[in-house]
């Protein structure tokens, strides 16, 4: 079976893994990128949140063919500068605690802002369906809301 | 106590001794050359510290980080004493080592709400002693009475002559200083970092997918392992056959491990896929049969059984018999599996000179006993490298998936790292005992309680784990917070039955204040009412003995406005508990949707742990142990049926989400009162004070968890 190329973080890697495996093992097992975390494998929890094409996908339940050519980003490769305030405000709420699923949230939270620049409580709660288990979400909706207010 | 402890660090090399303390504060200087070995140290080493010619100040933090802030609250406490530049401080995980043992344990572990409080004193005399040392090295340097020196932000100050030393240029004379005598700590009210809302040290990695856990650990020629268990507790393999697992591309090699059935590969995805493809026949075992309604008869005939006396004053069953009112109730409350979003995993490297295990641990040197024990090792030859934990509330102070780790990395002879599905996570566990609780109350003519009985029956963590524990039927844990019920009542029967139902249990989130906080704190609310009194005025007239309950109830329905006008279609409801030395009360405000979903809109929490080091952090583990309550109060349920866990993933046991989450506000008692811990009390009264609040809105009282639905 020929290596299936993957678009990840801006560059092309070729990984040798059967189709049906889920783009989150082949971040992780074959590219070494561990900040995407596996949570359910059944895209209940979200921590394996990634963008494929710019939008939030749960990668635990997304295989490598169904990526395909796509462009795929993950907690590493957030570079624009809308990207980085999302991490300048979760710095700032000091959100995570054990911080495991805090990829996955930021992910699903850049995605969202990216859309709407200025969430209401109400979106948010559409838009963020990841599970933390330190309960960390009113201090997820407050640095979601310091992005739209510039920081 | 004297333990050798030996420093292996590469960069380190010398050490100088405060003896004084019992301290031993490392030194070391950057750029040496590597490979020195360190003189073994010994006279009781707490080795938290090491200052670097670079002016870095390495904190070895002895516990797990799992959330809870231990990595940021230790280093405050040490840097506050040392008048340390806060950022220039590191942090590095401890190995394993009695040096780092928790205190309150006798050994090295992180539970029990006790990592702030066990290192409270030791930390700041760490950094106490270590300051009037480099302090001592300044006056040396400049030949001026240390007197008049003093230490302020990572560097000593001579004043008289203007003269200012970074820490890291003094290094290599405190080197050379014998230690100083025992050091007065800093009065509270000069403390510059200790009781401030200073930032978390691991959140910039935590932002950008740098930390590492447990399951993100990569180590050279690892294999990845997934474990086929038996479906049924206690079950055994009787037969396998792995060729249809070994044809998998990917899988290298299946073994048969005390727990099971190994598939090791490349990576996870193909391990998956080989136990896909495994044909296993079990033998259940004694187990089989055990269900929900086997264990519910079971738990029916112990409650009328006998049972181990936990509290006895004066007699309560005799009053409650005389009572002008009698009170009687069944409590019960499930099974519940911990869920930490990191699933167990653990990498081991078994080798004939000695093991390496990389885990998300609680109990450090309990895997470096595990690990000398299947390695064949002297313990001093296992190294335990805690990694960040996704999670713990208990889960991580069991051991089995170290000694899967272990066993697979000694039979295929290479590293392995064990990881385990979600299902596997919530169906092979060490529960919330499921309990029964069987209580009475009587009431005299004005509505006082004249006595108050409480049979808990559940089974028991400590007979597991630390058997010697239990004495004459008596697991104190099982009746925590029972045996304290607090209210002044002159007539109090405590007992428990344990009952063994075959379902491995330990220890989650404030273990079994869990239960016992939602049932004292329910029924005391059903008395209330008997009496016809405010649920609130009925608890604090019997608290009037008991200060710390007091306070923080007052201060927590005083925020709430409790007593105030809701908006319709709300309630309210009140709990106050005790649990890990603290005290904390909730009001909840919740709403009842038409086809009976409840959702709770706001918990105001007060608190009261004494002295705190990090009030931002005392302020998220409220929230994150309301949430934890709540998402058991609400949902939490593991249900047996033919001796097999019937959930598997968070779609049939739920998490509470952002769109459910309450507004929490959390207010803090001002307190210079003993100490308690904030991992865990903020649990044991969300669910008391989410039901009150539904049976004040809708007059139905839940007596079982979780709510479910209120129709």
């Amino acid at each position: 079976m020929a290596p299936i190329s993957l678009q990840v973080n801006g560059t092309s890697h070729q990984v040798d893994v059967d189709d049906d495996t889920p783009l989150l093992w082949a971040l992780r097992d074959n590219l070494g990128l561990t900040g995407t975390k596996f949570g359910c494998g059944i895209g209940a929890c979200g921590a394996c949140t990634v963008h494929v094409d710019g939008v939030a996908t749960r990668s635990c339940v997304t295989s490598v063919a169904q990526v395909g050519v796509k462009k795929v980003t993950t907690i590493e490769g957030l570079t624009s500068r809308r990207e980085r305030a999302v991490q300048q405000a979760w710095i700032a709420e000091d959100v995570p605690q054990c911080g495991y699923c805090q990829s996955g949230q930021i992910m699903a939270a850049a995605a969202l802002l990216k859309e709407n620049k200025d969430p209401s409580d109400a979106d948010i709660d559409a838009a963020m369906t990841n599970i933390c288990r330190c309960g960390t979400y009113q201090a997820i909706r407050a640095a979601i809301h310091r992005v739209a207010r510039g920081g | 106590m004297s333990i050798p402890t030996r420093f292996t660090r590469r960069d380190f090399v010398a050490t100088a001794s405060v003896a004084s303390a019992g301290l031993v504060v490392a030194f070391y200087l950057e750029g040496c050359a590597p490979g020195e070995a360190l003189p073994v140290v010994t006279a009781k080493p707490n080795a938290w510290l090491r200052i670097g010619s670079d002016d870095s100040v390495l904190i070895v933090v002895g516990f797990s980080e799992m959330g809870q802030g231990v990595a940021t609250m230790l280093p405050m406490l040490v840097a506050e004493e040392l008048e340390a530049d806060w950022s220039k401080i590191r942090i590095e995980f401890a190995p394993a080592d009695a040096a780092y043992n928790n205190p309150l344990f006798g050994f090295q572990g992180t539970g029990g709400s006790s990592s702030t409080r066990a290192a409270f004193t030791p930390l700041r005399e760490a950094g106490a002693s270590a300051r009037e040392l480099l302090i001592a090295a300044a006056a040396k340097d400049w030949n001026v009475p240390a007197s008049e020196c003093h230490a302020e932000k990572g560097s000593v100050v001579h004043a008289a002559s203007n003269r200012r030393a970074r820490f890291g240029a003094l290094v290599a004379t405190a080197m050379t200083l014998p230690a100083p005598a025992k050091v007065p700590l800093k009065d509270p009210k000069d403390w510059t970092i200790v009781g401030t809302r200073t930032a978390r040290l691991d959140t910039p990695l935590k932002v950008n997918g740098a930390a590492i856990f447990g399951i993100d650990v990569r180590v050279p020629n690892l294999s990845v392992a997934v474990v086929a268990r038996s479906p049924v507790f206690g079950g055994t393999v009787a037969k396998f056959d792995a060729s249809r697992a070994m044809a998998v591309r990917g899988v290298k090699k299946v073994i048969q491990i005390s727990s099971g059935i190994a598939v090791v590969a490349d990576g996870y995805w193909p391990a998956r896929k080989g136990r896909e493809a495994l044909d296993i026949a079990w033998t259940e075992g004694k187990n089989a049969n055990v269900s929900d309604a086997s264990i519910a008869a079971l738990f029916a005939s112990k409650a009328k059984g006998p049972a181990a006396r936990a509290r006895h004053d004066g007699d309560a069953a005799g009053a409650v018999g005389r009572a002008a009112t009698k009170l009687e109730a069944a409590y019960d409350a499930p099974f519940l599996a911990h869920a930490t979003m990191e699933p167990q995993n653990c990498t081991a490297h078994v080798r004939a000179d000695g093991v390496d295990i990389w885990a998300p641990t609680q109990f450090q040197t309990g895997a470096q006993g595990l690990g000398a024990a299947i390695g064949g090792v002297t313990p001093d030859k296992v190294k335990v490298h805690t990694t960040y934990l996704g999670g713990g509330f208990g889960r991580r102070f069991e051991m089995d998936f170290i000694q899967e780790a272990l066993e697979i990395s000694k039979a295929i002879g290479g590293p392995a790292k064990v990881v385990w599905s979600r299902e596997d996570d919530i169906q092979h566990e060490y529960y919330r005992p499921a309990s029964h609780h069987r209580l009475t109350a009587g009431l005299d003519a004005t509505g006082q309680p004249t006595g108050w009985t409480h049979r808990v029956v559940a089974p028991s963590i400590m007979a597991r784990v630390f058997p010697q524990t239990v004495q004459n039927g008596l697991d104190t844990e099982t009746v925590e917070g029972a045996v304290e019920m607090p209210y002044a009542i002159p007539n109090v029967h405590v007992d428990y039955a344990m009952a063994d139902t075959g379902i491995p249990v330990g220890f989650w989130r404030s273990v079994n204040h869990s239960y016992n906080g939602f049932v004292v704190e329910s029924f005391i609310d059903e008395l209330a009412h008997a009496a016809g009194e405010d649920p609130y005025e009925y608890r604090r007239a019997l608290l009037a003995k008991a200060p710390r309950h007091l306070r923080v109830l007052e201060l927590a329905a005083e925020k709430a406005g409790w007593g105030t006008p809701l908006a319709a279609g709300r309630g309210r409801g009140i709990a106050v508990y005790k649990a890990f030395e603290s005290f904390v009360a909730e009001v909840a405000e919740v709403s009842v949707a038409s086809g009976g979903a409840v959702h709770v809109h706001r918990v105001v929490c007060a608190i009261d742990c004494g002295p705190v080091v990090n009030p931002a952090i005392v302020e998220a583990q409220m929230q994150s142990g309301i949430v934890y309550g709540l998402t058991a109060a609400l949902y939490g349920r593991i249900s047996i049926d033919k001796g097999r866990v019937v959930e598997g993933n968070f779609d049939d046991y739920p998490m509470l989400r952002m769109s459910e989450m309450p507004l929490v506000e959390t207010h803090i008692v001002p307190s210079t009162d003993s100490q308690g811990g904030v991992g865990e009390p903020g649990t044991p009264p969300v669910a008391a004070a989410v039901c009150n609040a539904i049976f004040a809105l809708t007059g139905k009282r839940i007596r079982a968890l979780p709510i479910g639905k209120v129709v």
